[in-house]
């Protein structure tokens, strides 16, 4: 993550003024993390990548409501997180719609989000991993996200939440808690056989 | 403080973000918790595997290329705007320009004119009256600034 700098600011000050080139500046320096960030929500390549330049766009056109004392990126992660959510949304409507429609069962029961292929390890107990976190709620899913794929410190996770540290914590707990139960009632995923 | 008080620290402790009197407190409680003890052994485990799981990263392709999506992307934004403000002025001026023939035409029954009037003047006051809403609801919005 990048850190609050100076030069972010004057950055920000540019793109306020609607300068392009300070909004590119920007977006090369946060587009990773949008994009693993929204991966991690939405769980597959090409929503995620789609979504997180969508979230962008939508910055661009409202960075003057930005306040001139606030960081880019809690305010642009709000808006990358929304889009996410509604598309999760969307998707789940979709899918609910396609389990009641008779006429293509094969499209009810394909679900490619959070599909082991994102994981870059071979390791199978990794991918099981990954799956898990796709079945956590949203809520503690981005907690999960954010410190152990974009290793965000509670501070910055509090900021990008709009929330304090106490809630990133206790949030966190729970998320791993949840994730343990998860990869542990799954035949011989649970974490007990890690070396 | 009872062990549920601890989980906070807990979190804490295994990220390393607990200042070193937070840690040593956390540490004397767990010497003497044998099952907080063991909570944390069973996170550590499972912060180890997902720390290190790595997701595939794209092609190098898909990140020269970004900025240049995104910027057709707002430059697409603008442009359909652009399109839409016109063609919505096109359709009002058409649509004025041949109610103002069909009420000059003597050949056009003065009921069938009277109805066009009403029609007009209704979907006006519809018009307005939405607009007024619209914009009466988003000046007490007391959350249109939230997440700002």
């Amino acid at each position: 993550m990048a850190t609050l700098c100076q030069e972010e600011t004057l950055v920000m000050q540019r793109c306020r003024r609607g300068s392009r080139e300070a909004f590119e500046v920007l977006v090369k320096m946060y587009m990773k993390d949008a994009y693993f960030i929204a991966l991690g929500l939405v769980g597959n390549h090409e929503d995620a990548l789609d979504l997180s330049q969508e979230a962008f766009v939508r910055a661009y056109r409202h960075i003057k409501q930005v306040k001139p004392d606030r960081r880019f990126f809690p305010w642009f992660y709000q808006i990358l997180k929304n889009l996410c959510i509604s598309h999760l949304r969307k998707r789940r409507l979709r899918r609910s719609a396609s389990l009641d429609s008779p006429d293509c069962p094969e499209v009810a029961v394909q679900d490619d989000s959070f599909s082991p292929a994102a994981v870059a390890d071979k390791d199978e107990t990794k991918k099981r991993v990954w799956q898990a976190i796709g079945k956590l709620d949203e809520k503690h899913r981005e907690v999960i996200i954010l410190r152990h794929f974009r290793g965000m410190s509670y501070e910055q996770m509090a900021e990008a939440l709009f929330c304090n540290k106490g809630t990133v914590t206790s949030r966190l707990y729970y998320a791993r808690r949840k994730l343990h139960e998860l990869l542990g009632t799954e035949k011989g995923g649970g974490t007990n056989d890690v070396p | 403080m009872t062990c549920h008080d601890y989980k906070d620290l807990m979190m804490g402790y295994l990220d390393g973000e607990l200042s070193p009197e937070q840690k040593s407190r956390f540490e004397n409680h767990l010497a003497g918790c044998p099952e907080c003890a063991g909570e944390l052994e069973q996170f550590r485990k499972l912060k180890a595997i997902t720390d290190h799981v790595n997701l595939v990263e794209p092609e190098d392709r898909i990140w020269q290329d970004y900025w240049g999506v995104v910027y057709n992307r707002i430059e697409r934004g603008l442009g359909w705007i652009i399109f839409s403000v016109a063609g919505i002025m096109l359709v009002i001026y058409g649509g004025l320009k041949t109610i103002e023939q069909i009420i000059k035409d003597p050949s056009v029954e003065i009921v069938c004119k009277v109805a066009l009037v009403a029609l007009v003047v209704g979907l006006a006051i519809l018009f307005v009256s939405v607009l007024r809403e619209r914009l009466f609801f988003w000046k007490k919005d007391r959350y249109r600034d939230v997440r700002r």
